[in-house]
């Protein structure tokens, strides 16, 4: 009984498994945030390894996340592809005209669909996809710059070697 | 009146499923669409419900609930739509499966370690009264019963 409740003391109830790894990255066509005349589909960025950061201006624990993302983009170690979720675009442009933008290219889903096929259900979230285009790790919650170093920088220097 | 006025109000804030009002224009779909959001969970609250959270989340899902009913999905494809995006978890109900087996298992096996244990504390107090009827009873107290059943015989006589 007390190891039951040691375990689930210990287990965190937000964090929810993914049921998508490695599974193929769900398809979209989304318009760009800074073009909305051009749509981007997963297939464009096959043969890239690259994340996937669902983040909103309406956020709040976005903006803790950002300068791990800006300087992680500094780095140009991979693609970074931002998911807009359920944001105003005039918004969403401010915040990365004010803060930095660390994405190669954001697109946005305003009604929340896009992020209803990737199982979002708190933002920030993150994905990671290999050349194939599988979701090899999620993260939920902000990424902290101690994440970069021990999960996600390793990571992708692996799927970097795969083919 | 004004306090059944007042509870005739709390009455009817209990009902949910009111918060974004749908109809479906087959009753049956209509039903399906009432049991689904019952059953699936808001992720963002957790303890709630899609059908009883405010939450944008739980809205969202409301909506694809509503539509792939419309778009004639059963309600097996629309929870197989939903865990392949959200694990198990979304489920209010979790399915019997390898994995969440212990979820279903584990108070039966509680209950019947709970029944064991009492079985058993039982027997051994009974064993133990049999063989020493005065067991666990301190001098002090022996004589203390002696001395209420002396006032209790005094009391009788007189």
């Amino acid at each position: 009984m007390a190891v039951f409740l040691a375990l689930g003391l210990n287990l965190n109830p937000g964090e929810i498994p993914s049921p998508f790894i490695n599974k193929p990255a769900p398809n979209f066509s989304a318009p760009k945030l800074q073009a909305p005349e051009q749509k981007l589909t997963p297939a464009e960025l096959k043969g890239k390894v690259w994340l996937f950061n669902v983040w909103a201006s309406w956020c709040v624990s976005c903006r803790a996340e950002h300068p791990v993302l800006n300087q992680l983009a500094q780095q140009q170690a991979v693609v970074i592809v931002g998911l807009n979720y359920k944001d105003d675009p005039n918004d969403a442009q401010k915040w990365l005209d004010t803060l930095g933008n660390p994405y190669n290219v954001s697109i946005m889903d305003q009604d929340g669909r896009i992020g209803i096929d990737y199982g979002v259900y708190g933002v920030p979230e993150t994905f990671v996809i290999d050349k194939k285009g599988l979701i090899r790790y999620k993260h939920t919650g902000p990424v902290t710059a101690e994440d970069v170093q021990q999960i996600f920088l390793p990571l992708i220097a692996k799927l970097q070697t795969e083919p | 009146m004004k306090r059944l006025l007042f509870i005739f109000l709390l009455i009817l804030s209990g009902s949910s499923n009111a918060l974004d009002y749908r109809q479906l224009s087959d009753p049956k779909q209509q039903e399906s669409y009432e049991t689904l959001t019952s059953e699936l969970r808001c992720l963002v609250c957790q303890n709630q419900t899609i059908g009883d959270s405010n939450a944008e989340l739980a809205a969202d899902l409301r909506r694809q609930v509503y539509e792939m009913l419309e778009q004639g999905k059963s309600k097996e494809e629309i929870v197989q739509f939903m865990t392949d995006r959200y694990g198990d978890f979304v489920l209010y109900k979790p399915p019997f499966k390898g994995k969440t087996s212990v979820l279903w298992i584990a108070p039966v096996v509680f209950l019947l370690m709970g029944l064991i244990a009492v079985f058993v504390f039982i027997r051994r107090k009974k064993a133990a009264a049999i063989l020493h009827p005065d067991a666990g009873t301190l001098q002090k107290d022996v004589e203390k019963q002696k001395k209420i059943r002396s006032l209790l015989e005094k009391g009788n006589r007189s």
